[in-house]
């Protein structure tokens, strides 16, 4: 008997006499002999929880995590201020340890609660339309291709450069599985989206063209222009965007796009390095019957009381099988609520004002740093600079508990010398200064 | 109906976040602006810019609070009681977990953070790793996957990247006719198509249809083992031979995972393939409806196909520390299947699980597991309650066990909907309901080894209750539920005219319901 069950030994004879079987053996006889494992499990033995505890402290304590350092890595995950409501609500028994909501009955608390995520991610992307959430940004990427698929029955698909690495990676993975070529397109001299290179690459087999608003360098990007120009041949606009900028920058869908999707840590979620955190999936009204994933709709009960339901579940794999939208089952409930609480938290005016102040110290911090940059034109949350000796500034910067971000090089080698900078409203204009210093140091001696 | 509702306050309509909404209200305040206050205008292009704050809620945060807070209240929870949800594996979350897994070692760390400053992060991944092999049989772990649907997914492209490199071209899948939906759902979005196998009168694959199906255009065959009606294939040896002799993959949905762990190991049944749940045999909680994890362990020739990035360790050997890292170097991989490292939060859980219980305590889960629903199976097959809900395939189970409602629904006009509907009276939660599809009116049961015998008993109690109450009064079945928040819900008006988000008064002119409704509650200035 271990902590977590409580079968006695009065309680082991009852059992079996009702079962009618001599010991708990006998109930694996029909298990062919041939494939019984005749050993113990090769682990360790069972431990207290206090040893346990200490155990997962100590792996713990040999990461350097973002209070033991001031770190301006981002490239898809960010270090922003979880507040502590949401520790609070999420750590509720009741929020926790459900499972999916199929019975509504007595799961109206979750079904609201995707209700009402489903309406601030609409909010969010200016689409009619969005999900309960699904994995998390990269899939969801992948998820918009797979629907391009079932729309449009053609064999291309379109990405900008300035789609995540991982979002581009996702998508190849998947969409050869569901028969689909990915096709790149180069960013500009500038660092956004090269609109006339879209154009070209768009053709009568293309299903979808897919951009990401802030793109991956932090610009800005001419969603509309680029919208237009990936729907020339009937494609479908798919632009993959970071949440909280979106509280000032005009939504992708008052700008031609057809699906919004993204990745929702940047909402409430915790950084876990990579996960679990959310994905969302929005889009216009004509695709509700083509998302994937749980969508939970407003109803009534036999009383006329308002309540909520999964609904339109003739898109799920558990109706549809093989005919299904898409194959998610569990998705990302507990984070999605998360996301809706944070975005209940800052609320209306809140949002704007940190996406403004996002705005106005990743301005401030391109121009500190006083290094080249690669995306000049309008930036959010991130910039791309060249860095004249990236691994001297590196080692002086780590050495006195900076994090300068991410190195371009890793996946986009025409930018050797790139570093990418994120800015949240955790880093301050003293925290910012001190980067623009060890830079300027660092520049100094390689000039010397 | 003398038992008490869920909420207390359940006679109280629906409100959502954005009606408690007052201009005004606010819950954030912003640190200070401490960088030049440069007009907005002058950062971004006019094109660029939001014309309109998105319409949130403007609440404080004691409204806040309690709003959610109130909407929890409406939520049955595994802690609150039985949650015997069959194939789902609804067992006890341990506390711990959530602790640990909220060390800012975990909780603040950065996926990209360089692998030499994670290295406690890769040794935890590594280990868990080399655990979950070992329970699998299968040498080789990637943690990838998102959750089991993204796993089965992983598997059919392995399966496809390991034909292609052989020159192979295979365009069919093999499901059982029993498969959770996930699988053939998977199938198509793999690009294969599905081939359904039948099933033999004593619950396992139809063998002869095997053989018949099993040819040079088949992939892969997907089963779970245990199945989902509960029973071990008993020819798992023969349907490996047969399937790999047909040059296809052996891929093991390892939903039913939770009744096997140290008895017997899917790779030695000959799988190529496993995906475990972490939010099922391994307790992480399931929120809702997510986060899991759908990690995949592969034989040899599956290796070299596996997602980047692998965690590998290096160094060691000689008695020093080995170090971890992130390779990326995989010419055959299928690339990547999601951001990052995949949920890590979710694997911290899972091997503090593994900890604290042990390779006897892993083996005691499955064998308590499998002695509870012998159990409970052994209480619903008494009298009073057998003549109405039948076990399905009366063999011995393992984990779970299917019951059919047909009986109850020609003798006491009750379906097993309603039977389920007045569980939720009793602050018991159903049993999965309605599958595996061809069990007529099926009730899936999988009590999981957390619950104890007096647990049991009560839902036999409540069951039989159930029964004998139907047959003086059906109705009172067929009406329930009586005392939850909301009752019985108009699905299929839901789903013919969808209403998916919130929206303002005035942009709702077509549906006097949802207006009356919303101005009753007091609309705030949106």
């Amino acid at each position: 008997m271990s902590r977590y069950t409580g079968v006695t030994e009065q309680d082991l004879r009852e059992m079996l006499s009702a079962v009618g079987v001599g010991s708990v053996e006998d109930l694996f006889a029909e298990i062919p002999d041939g494939v019984r494992l005749k050993r113990d499990i090769d682990l360790p033995p069972g431990r207290s929880e206090q040893e346990v505890f200490d155990e997962l402290a100590g792996l713990a304590a040999r990461n350097r995590h973002c209070d033991a350092e001031v770190t301006f890595l981002g490239a898809g995950m960010y270090d922003h201020y979880v507040p502590a409501v949401i520790d609070t609500l999420l750590s509720r028994s009741e929020f926790l340890t459900p499972y999916t909501p199929y019975q509504p009955e007595v799961s109206q608390g979750g079904l609201q609660v995707m209700f009402e995520f489903q309406t601030a991610i609409a909010e969010l992307t200016g689409l009619p339309v969005a999900n309960a959430s699904v994995y998390e940004g990269p899939s969801a990427v992948a998820a918009a291709g797979y629907l391009a698929k079932l729309e449009t029955r053609r064999t291309k698909l379109v990405a900008s450069r300035g789609l995540h690495p991982h979002s581009r990676g996702a998508l190849r993975s998947h969409a050869t599985g569901y028969g689909m070529d990915v096709v790149e397109v180069p960013l500009d001299a500038e660092g956004a989206t090269d609109v006339g290179a879209l154009a070209a690459a768009v053709d009568d087999d293309t299903a979808a063209v897919f951009v990401q608003q802030p793109n991956f360098l932090g610009t800005v990007e001419e969603l509309g222009g680029l919208a237009e120009a990936g729907k020339r041949t009937g494609a479908l606009a798919i632009c993959a965007a970071d949440p909280l900028p979106l509280g000032i920058l005009k939504p992708p869908g008052e700008l031609g796009v057809d699906v919004c999707v993204g990745e929702g840590q940047s909402l409430g979620n915790r950084l876990d390095f990579g996960g679990p955190s959310f994905g969302f999936f929005a889009a216009a009204e004509r695709f509700l019957r083509k998302m994937p994933g749980r969508i939970a709709g407003e109803t009534r009960d036999v009383d006329g009381k308002r309540g909520f339901v999964l609904t339109l579940q003739t898109r799920e794999q558990h109706i549809r099988r093989e005919r299904a939208t898409h194959n998610i089952c569990t998705a990302q409930a507990l984070n999605a609520l998360a996301g809706v609480v944070y975005l209940s938290w800052l609320g209306r005016r809140g949002l704007v004002e940190l996406a403004e102040l996002m705005l106005r110290r990743t301005h401030y911090a391109r121009g500190a740093l006083g290094l080249e940059p690669i995306n000049p034109g309008p930036v959010v949350r991130e910039f791309a600079v060249h860095v004249p000796d990236l691994d001297a500034l590196f080692e002086r910067a780590r050495a006195e508990g900076i994090n300068p971000g991410y190195r371009l090089a890793r996946d986009f080698p025409e930018y050797p010398d790139g570093l990418l900078v994120a800015i949240t409203e955790r880093r301050t204009r003293a925290d910012i200064d001190r980067l623009a210093a060890l830079a300027a140091a660092v520049r100094e001696v390689v000039a010397a | 109906m003398t038992r008490p509702a869920l909420d207390p306050r359940a006679g109280d309509e629906a409100v959502t976040i954005y009606e408690r909404s007052r201009a005004g209200r606010r819950a954030f305040v912003a640190p200070e602006c401490d960088v030049p206050e440069v007009p907005v205008e002058d950062l971004l292009p006019a094109d660029a810019r939001r014309d309109q704050p998105a319409r949130l809620p403007e609440v404080s945060e004691p409204e806040l609070v309690r709003h959610y807070t109130m909407l929890s209240a409406k939520n049955f929870h595994l802690d609150e009681g039985f949650y015997p949800l069959g194939s789902c594996t609804m067992k006890h979350n341990p506390k711990l977990h959530e602790r640990v897994a909220a060390l800012p070692g975990h909780a603040r760390l950065h996926p990209l953070q360089e692998p030499r400053y994670a290295q406690g992060a890769l040794e935890l991944m590594w280990r868990l790793q080399g655990a979950l092999a070992e329970v699998a049989g299968l040498p080789h772990v990637s943690l990838q996957p998102s959750a089991g649907s993204h796993g089965e997914l992983a598997g059919l492209l392995l399966t496809r990247a390991y034909h292609a490199d052989r020159g192979e071209q295979r365009p069919k899948v093999l499901t059982p006719d029993t498969a959770h939906g996930t699988n053939p759902a998977t199938v198509t979005m793999a690009g294969y198509e599905v081939v359904k196998v039948g099933t033999a009168p004593d619950g396992g694959v139809d063998l002869d249809d095997l053989r018949a199906k099993a040819g040079p255009d088949v992939a892969c065959l997907m089963l779970t083992n245990p199945n989902t009606l509960g029973l071990f294939d008993r020819n798992i040896e023969e349907i490996k031979r047969i399937v790999h002799d047909a040059g296809a993959t052996l891929y093991y949905d390892g939903a039913n995972l939770n009744a096997v762990m140290g008895i017997a190991r899917p790779g030695d049944m000959g799988f190529d393939i496993v995906h475990f749940n972490l939010h099922k045999t391994f307790t992480q909680p399931h929120g809702g409806g997510g986060p899991g994890a759908g990690p995949i362990a592969v034989s040899d020739r599956i290796e070299p196909f596996l997602p980047i990035p692998r965690v590998v360790a290096h160094g060691g050997e000689n008695g020093g520390a080995p170090a971890f890292d992130l390779d990326f170097d995989r010419p055959k991989s299928i690339g990547r299947l999601r951001g990052f490292q995949g949920n890590f939060g979710v694997f911290v859980r899972t091997f503090a699980y593994i900890r604290s219980l042990g390779g006897d305590g892993l083996e005691d889960v499955s064998r308590t597991a499998v002695l509870n629903a012998n159990y409970l199976k052994a209480r619903l097959g008494e009298e009073g309650i057998a003549e109405y809900l039948p076990i399905a395939f009366d063999r011995t189970c393992m984990h779970e066990f299917v019951l059919s409602g047909s009986p109850a629904k020609e003798r006491l006009g009750i379906r097993t909907l309603d039977v389920a509907k007045r569980m939720l009276d009793h602050r018991v939660h159903p049993p999965t309901v309605y599958f595996p599809l061809l069990v007529e009116e099926a009730l899936m049961v999988e009590p999981t080894e957390t619950e104890t015998m007096e647990r049991l008993d009560h839902f036999a109690d409540v069951v039989r209750s159930i029964l004998e109450e139907a047959a003086e009064d059906p109705e009172i079945a067929r009406n329930a539920p009586h005392t939850t928040p909301v009752r019985r819900l108009d699905e299929a008006g839901a789903a013919k005219k969808p209403v998916v988000r919130w929206r303002p008064v005035d942009e709702n002119p077509g549906d006097p319901g949802r207006a009356k409704d919303a101005s009753a509650s007091g609309t705030g200035a949106m």
